[in-house]
Protein backbone atom coordinates (compact mmCIF):
# COMPACT_ATOMS: atom_id res chain seq x y z
CA UNK A 1 0.00 0.00 0.00
CA UNK A 2 2.45 2.36 -0.79
CA UNK A 3 2.11 4.85 -3.27
CA UNK A 4 5.38 6.61 -4.46
CA UNK A 5 6.19 10.46 -3.08
CA UNK A 6 8.02 12.67 -4.30
CA UNK A 7 10.78 14.67 -2.29
CA UNK A 8 10.68 18.63 -2.34
CA UNK A 9 13.16 21.09 -1.36
CA UNK A 10 12.09 24.69 -0.57
CA UNK A 11 12.57 27.35 -2.75
CA UNK A 12 10.63 25.78 -5.55
CA UNK A 13 10.95 26.83 -8.80
CA UNK A 14 7.97 27.06 -11.96
CA UNK A 15 9.83 24.23 -13.38
CA UNK A 16 9.18 22.07 -10.09
CA UNK A 17 5.76 23.12 -9.76
CA UNK A 18 4.41 22.58 -13.32
CA UNK A 19 4.82 19.09 -12.93
CA UNK A 20 3.01 18.50 -9.95
CA UNK A 21 -0.38 16.87 -9.91
CA UNK A 22 -3.87 16.72 -8.12
CA UNK A 23 -3.44 13.57 -5.93
CA UNK A 24 0.81 13.09 -5.74
CA UNK A 25 1.81 12.42 -2.18
CA UNK A 26 4.79 15.32 -1.59
CA UNK A 27 7.60 14.90 1.01
CA UNK A 28 8.53 18.66 1.85
CA UNK A 29 11.72 20.05 2.98
CA UNK A 30 13.72 22.60 3.74
CA UNK A 31 12.33 26.09 4.76
CA UNK A 32 8.47 26.82 5.15
CA UNK A 33 6.81 29.65 7.20
CA UNK A 34 3.97 29.19 9.19
CA UNK A 35 0.98 31.50 8.60
CA UNK A 36 -2.78 31.90 9.64
CA UNK A 37 -5.25 35.15 9.18
CA UNK A 38 -3.92 37.03 11.62
CA UNK A 39 -0.28 37.39 9.93
CA UNK A 40 -1.90 37.33 6.92
CA UNK A 41 -3.92 40.72 7.33
CA UNK A 42 -0.47 41.92 8.87
CA UNK A 43 1.42 41.32 5.26
CA UNK A 44 -1.12 42.19 3.34
CA UNK A 45 -1.59 45.86 5.20
CA UNK A 46 2.37 46.48 4.91
CA UNK A 47 2.37 45.81 0.74
CA UNK A 48 -0.89 48.29 0.85
CA UNK A 49 1.19 51.10 2.60
CA UNK A 50 4.21 49.85 0.38
CA UNK A 51 6.43 48.94 2.93
CA UNK A 52 8.57 45.61 2.62
CA UNK A 53 7.79 42.37 3.98
CA UNK A 54 9.52 40.30 6.97
CA UNK A 55 9.94 37.48 4.48
CA UNK A 56 11.00 36.80 1.30
CA UNK A 57 8.02 34.88 -0.57
CA UNK A 58 9.54 33.78 -3.68
CA UNK A 59 9.73 30.22 -4.32
CA UNK A 60 8.65 29.80 -0.49
CA UNK A 61 6.09 27.94 1.05
CA UNK A 62 3.47 29.23 3.45
CA UNK A 63 1.90 26.67 6.26
CA UNK A 64 -1.47 27.46 7.48
CA UNK A 65 -0.94 26.24 11.28
CA UNK A 66 -0.85 27.75 14.81
CA UNK A 67 1.03 25.68 16.45
CA UNK A 68 0.24 24.04 20.07
CA UNK A 69 3.26 25.31 22.64
CA UNK A 70 6.51 23.62 23.05
CA UNK A 71 6.62 21.18 25.95
CA UNK A 72 10.50 21.85 27.58
CA UNK A 73 12.88 19.89 25.27
CA UNK A 74 10.82 19.57 22.27
CA UNK A 75 11.08 21.84 19.30
CA UNK A 76 7.48 22.80 18.68
CA UNK A 77 4.30 21.76 20.05
CA UNK A 78 1.64 19.76 17.41
CA UNK A 79 1.21 21.79 14.59
CA UNK A 80 -1.01 20.20 11.86
CA UNK A 81 -3.25 22.45 9.37
CA UNK A 82 -5.89 24.83 9.69
CA UNK A 83 -8.91 25.60 7.54
CA UNK A 84 -7.38 27.43 4.43
CA UNK A 85 -10.72 29.24 3.38
CA UNK A 86 -9.30 32.30 6.05
CA UNK A 87 -6.84 32.90 3.82
CA UNK A 88 -8.82 32.66 0.57
CA UNK A 89 -8.55 36.73 0.66
CA UNK A 90 -5.13 37.46 0.80
CA UNK A 91 -3.38 34.37 -0.93
CA UNK A 92 -3.95 35.94 -4.90
CA UNK A 93 -1.74 38.72 -3.56
CA UNK A 94 0.76 36.38 -2.30
CA UNK A 95 1.10 33.82 -5.36
CA UNK A 96 1.22 37.02 -7.64
CA UNK A 97 4.51 38.19 -5.62
CA UNK A 98 6.28 34.53 -6.09
CA UNK A 99 4.92 32.33 -3.57
CA UNK A 100 4.79 28.67 -4.92
CA UNK A 101 2.74 26.86 -2.14
CA UNK A 102 0.68 26.66 0.97
CA UNK A 103 -0.02 23.84 2.86
CA UNK A 104 -3.80 23.61 5.10
CA UNK A 105 -6.80 21.94 4.94
CA UNK A 106 -10.00 22.30 3.16
CA UNK A 107 -11.33 23.73 -0.21
CA UNK A 108 -9.80 27.25 -1.86
CA UNK A 109 -11.70 30.01 -3.30
CA UNK A 110 -11.87 30.40 -7.33
CA UNK A 111 -9.86 33.00 -7.00
CA UNK A 112 -7.18 31.36 -5.36
CA UNK A 113 -7.18 28.62 -7.51
CA UNK A 114 -6.97 31.22 -10.44
CA UNK A 115 -4.09 32.72 -9.23
CA UNK A 116 -2.38 29.54 -8.71
CA UNK A 117 -3.17 28.78 -12.44
CA UNK A 118 -1.58 32.47 -13.55
CA UNK A 119 1.23 32.53 -11.43
CA UNK A 120 2.18 29.19 -10.95
CA UNK A 121 1.92 27.66 -7.20
CA UNK A 122 0.27 24.91 -6.08
CA UNK A 123 -1.67 24.05 -2.67
CA UNK A 124 -1.41 21.18 -0.60
CA UNK A 125 -2.98 19.58 2.03
CA UNK A 126 -1.55 18.10 5.21
CA UNK A 127 -4.05 15.70 7.37
CA UNK A 128 -5.96 17.95 9.60
CA UNK A 129 -5.26 16.65 12.86
CA UNK A 130 -2.32 14.63 12.58
CA UNK A 131 -0.48 17.05 14.50
CA UNK A 132 2.07 15.29 16.90
CA UNK A 133 3.11 12.94 13.61
CA UNK A 134 3.69 16.15 11.37
CA UNK A 135 5.22 18.15 14.39
CA UNK A 136 8.18 15.11 14.58
CA UNK A 137 9.05 16.52 10.90
CA UNK A 138 9.73 19.95 12.39
CA UNK A 139 13.55 20.05 13.14
CA UNK A 140 13.99 23.58 13.58
CA UNK A 141 11.65 26.41 14.83
CA UNK A 142 11.85 29.93 15.20
CA UNK A 143 9.77 33.06 15.47
CA UNK A 144 10.78 35.25 12.72
CA UNK A 145 7.59 38.35 12.76
CA UNK A 146 4.79 39.36 14.71
CA UNK A 147 5.99 37.43 17.92
CA UNK A 148 3.00 39.65 19.60
CA UNK A 149 0.59 36.99 17.97
CA UNK A 150 1.52 34.02 19.70
CA UNK A 151 0.73 31.14 17.77
CA UNK A 152 -0.45 32.84 14.84
CA UNK A 153 3.04 34.72 14.78
CA UNK A 154 5.08 33.69 11.72
CA UNK A 155 7.60 30.89 12.32
CA UNK A 156 10.45 30.00 10.12
CA UNK A 157 10.79 26.26 10.14
CA UNK A 158 13.02 23.79 8.78
CA UNK A 159 11.19 20.43 7.78
CA UNK A 160 11.96 17.36 7.09
CA UNK A 161 9.90 15.18 4.84
CA UNK A 162 6.48 16.39 5.85
CA UNK A 163 3.68 14.55 4.10
CA UNK A 164 1.39 16.25 2.44
CA UNK A 165 -1.02 15.61 -1.16
CA UNK A 166 -1.06 17.64 -3.50
CA UNK A 167 -4.89 19.16 -3.88
CA UNK A 168 -4.74 22.18 -6.31
CA UNK A 169 -1.99 21.64 -9.20
CA UNK A 170 -1.02 24.92 -11.80
CA UNK A 171 -4.33 23.31 -14.29
CA UNK A 172 -6.65 23.88 -11.99
CA UNK A 173 -7.28 20.30 -10.52
CA UNK A 174 -8.82 19.91 -7.60
CA UNK A 175 -8.52 16.72 -5.71
CA UNK A 176 -11.35 17.63 -3.56
CA UNK A 177 -14.05 17.64 -5.91
CA UNK A 178 -12.27 14.96 -8.03
CA UNK A 179 -11.62 12.27 -5.16
CA UNK A 180 -15.08 13.10 -3.88
CA UNK A 181 -16.19 12.21 -7.45
CA UNK A 182 -15.00 8.73 -7.76
CA UNK A 183 -16.07 7.51 -4.56
CA UNK A 184 -19.72 8.83 -4.16
CA UNK A 185 -22.46 6.08 -5.21
CA UNK A 186 -25.45 8.09 -5.84
CA UNK B 1 -12.56 6.06 18.70
CA UNK B 2 -9.25 4.26 17.81
CA UNK B 3 -10.93 1.01 17.07
CA UNK B 4 -13.76 3.20 15.03
CA UNK B 5 -10.76 4.15 13.25
CA UNK B 6 -8.96 0.65 12.97
CA UNK B 7 -12.70 -0.49 11.67
CA UNK B 8 -12.33 2.51 9.01
CA UNK B 9 -8.95 1.64 7.61
CA UNK B 10 -9.61 -1.72 7.16
CA UNK B 11 -12.90 -1.01 5.12
CA UNK B 12 -11.93 2.48 2.98
CA UNK B 13 -11.43 1.62 -0.48
CA UNK B 14 -9.78 5.20 -1.20
CA UNK B 15 -5.80 4.33 -1.05
CA UNK B 16 -5.36 7.78 -0.08
CA UNK B 17 -8.04 7.52 2.00
CA UNK B 18 -6.31 4.50 3.98
CA UNK B 19 -3.12 6.43 3.89
CA UNK B 20 -4.80 9.41 5.80
CA UNK B 21 -6.42 6.73 8.10
CA UNK B 22 -3.31 5.52 8.98
CA UNK B 23 -1.76 8.33 9.92
CA UNK B 24 -4.68 9.40 12.09
CA UNK B 25 -3.99 6.13 14.06
CA UNK B 26 -0.13 6.73 14.02
CA UNK B 27 -0.83 10.26 15.03
CA UNK B 28 -2.95 8.97 17.92
CA UNK B 29 -0.05 6.52 19.19
CA UNK B 30 2.94 9.48 19.03
CA UNK B 31 -0.08 12.00 21.11
CA UNK B 32 -0.23 8.57 23.58
CA UNK B 33 3.04 7.78 24.10
CA UNK B 34 4.70 11.34 24.09
CA UNK B 35 1.83 13.04 26.03
CA UNK B 36 1.28 15.77 23.81
CA UNK B 37 -1.53 16.68 22.09
CA UNK B 38 -3.27 14.96 18.93
CA UNK B 39 -4.20 18.09 17.23
CA UNK B 40 -2.97 21.32 18.29
CA UNK B 41 -6.48 23.15 18.44
CA UNK B 42 -7.15 22.28 21.53
CA UNK B 43 -9.97 23.54 21.67
CA UNK B 44 -12.74 26.03 23.50
CA UNK B 45 -13.11 23.69 26.99
CA UNK B 46 -17.27 22.85 26.90
CA UNK B 47 -17.61 21.63 30.52
CA UNK B 48 -20.79 19.48 31.57
CA UNK B 49 -21.69 19.54 35.17
CA UNK B 50 -24.42 17.06 36.55
CA UNK B 51 -24.74 18.36 40.41
CA UNK B 52 -26.83 16.49 42.57
CA UNK B 53 -29.22 18.62 44.56
CA UNK B 54 -27.97 17.54 48.11
CA UNK B 55 -23.90 18.91 47.03
CA UNK B 56 -23.04 21.91 49.04
CA UNK B 57 -19.87 23.37 47.27
CA UNK B 58 -18.15 25.13 50.04
CA UNK B 59 -15.13 27.87 49.36
CA UNK B 60 -16.55 29.67 46.19
CA UNK B 61 -18.04 29.72 42.90
CA UNK B 62 -18.05 26.11 41.05
CA UNK B 63 -17.71 28.70 37.60
CA UNK B 64 -14.56 29.96 39.14
CA UNK B 65 -13.24 26.50 40.11
CA UNK B 66 -13.84 25.68 36.57
CA UNK B 67 -12.11 28.01 34.84
CA UNK B 68 -9.20 27.51 37.60
CA UNK B 69 -8.63 24.25 36.59
CA UNK B 70 -8.97 25.44 32.57
CA UNK B 71 -6.81 27.99 33.22
CA UNK B 72 -4.31 25.64 34.77
CA UNK B 73 -5.04 22.34 32.54
CA UNK B 74 -4.33 24.57 29.61
CA UNK B 75 -1.08 26.48 30.91
CA UNK B 76 0.51 23.19 32.92
CA UNK B 77 -0.28 20.99 29.81
CA UNK B 78 1.35 23.15 26.85
CA UNK B 79 -2.23 23.47 25.40
CA UNK B 80 -3.20 26.08 22.87
CA UNK B 81 -4.77 29.26 24.18
CA UNK B 82 -7.57 29.81 21.53
CA UNK B 83 -10.03 31.85 22.97
CA UNK B 84 -10.26 35.38 22.61
CA UNK B 85 -12.28 38.04 25.08
CA UNK B 86 -14.42 39.46 22.43
CA UNK B 87 -15.81 38.23 19.33
CA UNK B 88 -14.90 41.65 17.63
CA UNK B 89 -12.70 42.86 18.99
CA UNK B 90 -10.69 39.50 19.29
CA UNK B 91 -7.91 39.86 21.79
CA UNK B 92 -6.55 36.51 23.05
CA UNK B 93 -7.23 36.02 27.14
CA UNK B 94 -4.09 34.30 27.53
CA UNK B 95 -4.92 31.21 29.12
CA UNK B 96 -7.87 29.65 27.23
CA UNK B 97 -10.41 30.90 29.69
CA UNK B 98 -13.61 31.15 30.19
CA UNK B 99 -15.06 27.38 29.73
CA UNK B 100 -18.47 27.33 28.32
CA UNK B 101 -20.54 25.46 31.08
CA UNK B 102 -23.61 23.67 31.00
CA UNK B 103 -24.99 22.43 34.52
CA UNK B 104 -28.02 20.44 34.98
CA UNK B 105 -29.30 19.81 38.37
CA UNK B 106 -29.96 15.70 39.20
CA UNK B 107 -30.90 14.04 42.21
CA UNK B 108 -28.22 12.54 44.24
CA UNK B 109 -24.90 13.56 45.97
CA UNK B 110 -22.16 13.08 43.48
CA UNK B 111 -21.24 15.75 40.82
CA UNK B 112 -20.17 14.64 37.54
CA UNK B 113 -18.00 16.94 35.44
CA UNK B 114 -17.57 15.74 31.90
CA UNK B 115 -15.17 17.96 29.84
CA UNK B 116 -15.08 17.89 26.09
CA UNK B 117 -12.85 20.51 24.89
CA UNK B 118 -14.22 21.72 21.03
CA UNK B 119 -12.12 22.80 18.10
CA UNK B 120 -12.83 25.17 16.00
CA UNK B 121 -12.16 23.63 12.77
CA UNK B 122 -15.25 21.19 12.92
CA UNK B 123 -17.73 23.75 15.29
CA UNK B 124 -17.46 26.01 12.03
CA UNK B 125 -19.22 23.78 9.82
CA UNK B 126 -22.14 23.21 11.87
CA UNK B 127 -25.55 24.44 11.54
CA UNK B 128 -29.31 24.76 13.30
CA UNK B 129 -32.47 25.06 10.87
CA UNK B 130 -36.00 25.36 12.34
CA UNK B 131 -37.83 23.00 9.85
CA UNK B 132 -41.69 23.68 9.22
CA UNK B 133 -43.54 20.14 10.84
CA UNK B 134 -45.06 18.93 7.38
CA UNK B 135 -40.91 18.10 5.87
CA UNK B 136 -40.49 15.72 8.69
CA UNK B 137 -37.76 13.01 8.94
CA UNK B 138 -36.43 13.79 4.76
CA UNK B 139 -36.31 17.06 5.62
CA UNK B 140 -34.07 16.29 8.85
CA UNK B 141 -32.13 14.20 6.80
CA UNK B 142 -31.73 16.76 4.00
CA UNK B 143 -30.65 18.95 6.55
CA UNK B 144 -28.11 16.65 7.81
CA UNK B 145 -26.80 16.02 4.79
CA UNK B 146 -26.57 19.11 3.22
CA UNK B 147 -24.58 20.49 6.29
CA UNK B 148 -22.32 17.73 5.79
CA UNK B 149 -21.35 18.12 2.22
CA UNK B 150 -21.19 21.73 3.15
CA UNK B 151 -18.59 21.42 5.52
CA UNK B 152 -16.51 19.10 3.16
CA UNK B 153 -13.14 18.48 3.97
CA UNK B 154 -13.02 21.19 6.66
CA UNK B 155 -13.77 19.27 9.61
CA UNK B 156 -11.16 17.22 9.10
CA UNK B 157 -13.18 13.95 8.14
CA UNK B 158 -13.42 11.17 9.12
CA UNK B 159 -16.10 13.04 11.32
CA UNK B 160 -18.78 12.35 14.03
CA UNK B 161 -22.05 13.69 13.80
CA UNK B 162 -24.11 14.87 16.41
CA UNK B 163 -27.79 15.28 15.76
CA UNK B 164 -30.56 17.54 17.88
CA UNK B 165 -34.05 16.74 17.07
CA UNK B 166 -37.06 18.69 18.88
CA UNK B 167 -37.05 20.94 21.73
CA UNK B 168 -36.59 24.83 21.01
CA UNK B 169 -33.79 26.85 19.32
CA UNK B 170 -31.09 26.69 21.93
CA UNK B 171 -32.33 23.54 23.41
CA UNK B 172 -31.53 21.53 20.05
CA UNK B 173 -28.07 22.65 19.65
CA UNK B 174 -27.04 21.49 23.07
CA UNK B 175 -28.89 17.93 22.19
CA UNK B 176 -26.56 18.06 19.14
CA UNK B 177 -23.69 18.60 21.15
CA UNK B 178 -24.59 16.08 23.88
CA UNK B 179 -25.42 13.88 21.07
CA UNK B 180 -21.45 13.95 20.60
CA UNK B 181 -20.66 12.78 24.15
CA UNK B 182 -21.60 9.32 23.23
CA UNK B 183 -19.09 6.67 23.25
CA UNK B 184 -18.22 6.91 19.04
CA UNK B 185 -20.80 4.22 17.62
CA UNK B 186 -22.96 3.69 20.60
CA UNK B 187 -26.50 3.44 19.22
CA UNK B 188 -29.83 5.11 20.86
CA UNK B 189 -31.51 3.36 22.82
CA UNK B 190 -34.45 4.28 21.19
CA UNK B 191 -35.08 1.82 18.11
CA UNK B 192 -36.37 3.91 15.46
CA UNK B 193 -33.58 6.89 16.11
CA UNK B 194 -31.03 4.16 15.97
CA UNK B 195 -32.23 3.09 12.42
CA UNK B 196 -32.37 6.58 11.78
CA UNK B 197 -28.67 7.20 12.47
CA UNK B 198 -27.87 3.31 10.93
CA UNK B 199 -29.71 5.50 7.61
CA UNK B 200 -27.73 8.90 8.30
CA UNK B 201 -24.50 7.37 8.03
CA UNK B 202 -24.66 5.01 5.10
CA UNK B 203 -25.85 8.18 3.14
CA UNK B 204 -22.97 10.17 4.59
CA UNK B 205 -20.64 7.68 3.73
CA UNK B 206 -21.94 7.74 0.11
CA UNK B 207 -21.36 11.04 -0.35
CA UNK B 208 -17.78 10.37 -1.44
CA UNK B 209 -16.24 12.78 0.77
CA UNK B 210 -14.05 10.76 2.40
CA UNK B 211 -10.85 10.87 4.86
CA UNK B 212 -9.77 14.77 4.72
CA UNK B 213 -12.49 15.41 2.21
CA UNK B 214 -9.97 13.45 -0.47
CA UNK B 215 -12.38 11.32 -1.75
CA UNK B 216 -13.39 7.84 0.29
CA UNK B 217 -15.98 6.17 1.75
CA UNK B 218 -15.33 6.96 5.27
CA UNK B 219 -16.49 10.44 6.22
CA UNK B 220 -18.01 9.80 9.10
CA UNK B 221 -17.01 7.25 11.73
CA UNK B 222 -20.95 7.40 13.54
CA UNK B 223 -23.73 9.58 13.64
CA UNK B 224 -25.71 9.94 16.34
CA UNK B 225 -28.91 11.54 17.33
CA UNK B 226 -30.47 13.32 20.45
CA UNK B 227 -34.21 14.15 20.74
CA UNK B 228 -36.64 16.12 23.09
CA UNK B 229 -40.53 17.25 22.80
CA UNK B 230 -41.17 20.02 20.49
CA UNK B 231 -44.17 22.57 19.46
CA UNK B 232 -46.89 21.67 17.81
CA UNK B 233 -45.80 24.49 15.13
CA UNK B 234 -41.75 23.28 15.07
CA UNK B 235 -39.18 21.04 14.08
CA UNK B 236 -35.85 22.59 14.49
CA UNK B 237 -32.48 20.09 13.77
CA UNK B 238 -29.26 20.87 14.76
CA UNK B 239 -25.82 19.42 13.69
CA UNK B 240 -22.70 19.72 15.63
CA UNK B 241 -19.86 18.24 13.82
CA UNK B 242 -17.05 16.56 15.74
CA UNK B 243 -13.48 15.55 14.35
CA UNK B 244 -11.81 12.57 14.89
CA UNK B 245 -9.70 14.50 17.56
CA UNK B 246 -12.77 13.78 19.70
CA UNK B 247 -11.28 14.41 23.02
CA UNK B 248 -13.75 13.77 26.18
CA UNK B 249 -13.29 13.07 29.92
CA UNK B 250 -15.23 12.54 32.74
CA UNK B 251 -14.92 12.35 36.39
CA UNK B 252 -17.44 11.53 39.07
CA UNK B 253 -17.05 13.19 42.83
S1 LIG C 1 -11.30 20.03 13.14
FE1 LIG C 1 -10.49 18.77 14.83
S2 LIG C 1 -8.76 17.63 14.00
FE2 LIG C 1 -9.25 19.31 12.60
S3 LIG C 1 -7.89 20.96 13.22
FE3 LIG C 1 -9.83 21.28 14.27
S4 LIG C 1 -9.61 20.23 16.26
FE4 LIG C 1 -7.98 19.51 14.92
Amino acid sequence: MTMTKIKLTTPLTDDVVEKLRIGQRVLLNGVIYTGRDAAHKKLIELLDTGRELPINLRGQIIYYVGPSPAKPGNIIGSAGPTTSGRMDAYAPRLISLGLKGMVGKGKRSPEVVKAMRQHKAVYFAAVGGAAALISKCIKECEVVAYPELGPEAIHRLVVEDLPVIVVNDTLGGDLYEEGTKIYASK
Amino acid sequence: MTDALQKAYDQELSLTGKEIIQQLLKNADIARSEEVPMCQDTGFAVVFVELGQDVHIEGGALEDAINEGVRRGYTEGYLRKSIVGHPLERVNTGDNTPAVIHLKLVPGNKMKITVAPKGGGSENMSGIKMLKPAEGVEGVKKFVLDTVKAAGPNPCPPIIVGVGIGGTFEKCALLAKEALLRPVGTPSHRPEIARLERELLDEINSTGIGPQGLGGRFTALAVHIEIYPVHIASLPVAVNINCHASRHKEIVL
